[in-house]
């Protein structure tokens, strides 16, 4: 891993700790990006963490460029000692994975995609070498996934899977974006899972659809009445295969204001987790047993 | 105080100076695409400079006024009317009760901004009365305006009308347009060529332009030097793996058409960037129409900073001349 510190433009200092996508560049971004914000550095007005990299921006007007790289830079070697825990949580989110609505979208845009043919799971399971979508799905809901990064658009998450890389299920985006996307689709692009979190254009593959709303603005959603955005980086979430039956009870429970998402209180250890993965994540699920 | 509107324009949509501080949850900062104009228009009224006016884009809106109040009419030229007698932009206006407030065609520029003494007072989300769409979030319902709304109004301080910026202190895009550049971010993925050619070559703004960003085409396809793609990162050689995006960053997915992100921008994605559009230059982006020719001008961080102090300076000289 080697540090890359860059300008965006004279508002942002953009800070890259790997090319490529890692747990370990991950955590590093995370508690980098933390050393930053602890340090309270008059002028900085917004501090985004992201996959494997992180952006500061700031006010030139109250620090100047270099004076804030080098604030920054200097924080460095606290990422680096810096514990590889985290108090987090675990949250379950419950997943409709081959439903109606994405099927009808996935449809729609057929001629933007790899495999004008097939549909979006087929397509992924077979190019990561399942047998089936079946078998596939199995694969993308039975460990659970860290939340690396919030954005896009509102309140939107992306998510790596707690597997080590030659498990990582890896599928492109579509050949040209949709301009439709259902509100909770789960997605798919590259290594990252995501969630819609409003309807829209999109161009990763689209598996299912959660009834959990996710982002209100109106905060009229029970779990959403203190902050209108549910998820931030550091979320750990397993995926809940559900059928329509379970879908519409959710969906009823949401909208009635009654719905409370399971949800676990965890530490995460980095070393623990690369010394046994799946001993680590059992652990991590077996705490929404209490939930 | 109440403002009626009678018919919204093309889009019309409530914008003050914007959000900051949820782009890490996605949520940008939006506000003003000309932040320059709208200062300059509150100023004109007696408004705070950070009040909450219109942005209308191409065509204007019909406006009812329930009460007297004091216009301004800046950014783009289009000329302003009230009950049809064609007033100044540039200019603060009266318009007495029962008056509409009216639009001529557009003569120059992308987007005017209406300042109205009071200030738009529709309630504030995270601390913002500008319009995101996407989100749901300020405006009226968070969306642009639009016939039959019922615009509420802050009270104002009472002010001369015919207070005006003089032409020499206004500021829009030039023919082409300039727009600056500081090359960053991962301006490295581009070979040498690439680099020279993207300042190069002739450019000009295509149809998909908005708050969200703006789109250039006519360039060159710009090559990238050769790499194995990291891992996570697409298999495309413009792919990168999902990082934070700049204000005013400069994607090119596929290496074909430049896209700047603007007030509204998504806040992340897969696409690398080649550098920013300086601060000073960001309000000029949203002054330009479709197939405005543009050139990108490559400047250093020290240039970058004159143009910044050069863009308060004159806001500052503005402040002055109004007392």
């Amino acid at each position: 891993m080697k540090t890359r510190y860059t300008y965006g433009g004279d508002e942002h200092i953009y800070v890259e700790m790997d090319d490529e996508m890692s747990l370990d560049a991950f955590f590093k971004s995370l508690s980098m990006s933390n050393a930053v914000r602890d340090a309270g550095i008059d002028g900085v007005t917004e501090i985004c963490p992201a996959n494997a990299s992180f952006q500061v921006k700031f006010d030139p007007d109250v620090i100047s460029p270099d004076q804030m790289m080098e604030r920054i830079r200097n924080l460095e070697h606290k990422a680096e000692d810096a514990d590889k825990r985290l108090k987090t949580r675990i949250i379950e989110i419950p997943v409709y994975y081959q439903d109606p609505w994405t099927h009808e979208t996935l449809m729609r845009f057929r001629e933007r995609h790899q495999d004008p043919d097939g549909t979006d799971l087929d397509y992924a399971a077979r190019i990561n070498g399942y047998d089936s979508a079946e078998a596939f799905i199995e694969a993308h809901h039975a460990q659970p996934w860290f939340v690396s990064m919030v954005g896009f658009v509102a309140g939107l998450p992306f998510l790596y899977q707690l597997v080590a890389r030659d498990k990582q299920l890896q599928v492109p985006k579509y050949l040209r974006p949709r301009t439709d996307t259902p509100k909770q689709t789960v997605g798919y692009g590259g290594c990252f899972s995501c969630i819609y979190s409003v309807r829209g254009a999109g161009g990763y593959q689209m598996f299912g659809i959660t009834p959990m709303t996710i982002f209100d603005p109106t905060q009229q959603v029970s779990y959403l009445r203190d902050f209108m955005v549910f998820f931030k980086p550091g979320d750990i979430v397993k995926w809940k295969p559900i059928d329509r039956a379970e879908y519409d009870r959710i969906l009823t429970e949401v909208e009635a204001g009654t719905y409370a998402p399971r949800i676990a209180e965890v530490d995460f250890d980095l070393d623990a987790f690369n010394a046994d993965m799946t001993g680590t994540n059992a652990k991590l699920m077996e705490a929404l047993n209490d939930a | 105080m109440t403002l009626k509107i009678l018919s919204p324009g093309l889009s019309t949509s409530i914008q003050d100076l914007g959000r900051p501080g949820y782009f890490h949850l996605g949520i940008p900062i939006g506000g003003a695409m000309d932040r320059f104009a709208l200062r300059c228009a509150n100023m004109l009224v007696g408004n705070p400079e950070g009040a909450a006016g219109f942005e209308v884009v191409f065509m204007g809106p019909e406006i009812e006024f329930m009460q007297d109040a004091l216009v301004a009419v800046t950014g783009a030229d289009l000329p302003p009317k009230v009950d049809g007698d064609p007033q100044p932009i540039w200019t603060a206006f009266p318009v007495k009760k029962g008056q509409t407030l009216s639009f001529d065609f557009l003569k120059s520029g992308a987007r005017a901004y209406i300042a109205i003494s009071g200030g738009i007072d529709t309630p504030p989300a995270l601390g913002s009365r500008s319009t995101y769409p996407i989100g749901a979030l300020g405006g009226i319902e968070g969306r642009a305006i639009q016939a039959g709304d019922m615009i509420p109004v802050g009270d104002a301080d009472a002010i001369e009308p015919g207070y005006s910026v003089p032409e020499s202190l206004r500021r829009g895009p030039g023919t082409p347009a300039e727009l600056r550049v500081l090359p960053g971010l991962y301006w490295h993925r581009l070979t040498e060529k690439a680099q020279q050619g993207f300042f190069a070559d002739d450019w000009s703004v295509a149809p998909e332009a908005d708050r969200m960003g703006y789109r250039f085409k006519g360039g060159s396809p710009l090559e990238f030097v050769d790499r194995e793609q990291p891992f996570g990162a697409g298999a495309d050689p413009s792919n990168i793996v999902d990082g934070c995006y700049s204000y005013g960053s400069i994607q090119v997915p596929g290496g074909l058409e430049p896209i700047v992100l603007h007030r509204d921008a998504v806040s992340g994605g897969g696409y690398f960037t080649l550098g920013a559009i300086i601060s000073a230059d960001m309000d000029l982006i949203g002054q330009l129409q479709p197939h405005t020719p543009v050139k990108f001008r490559q400047v250093d961080m020290d240039q970058a900073l004159t143009a910044r102090r050069a863009r308060k300076d004159r806001l500052r000289q503005i402040r002055t001349h109004l007392g």
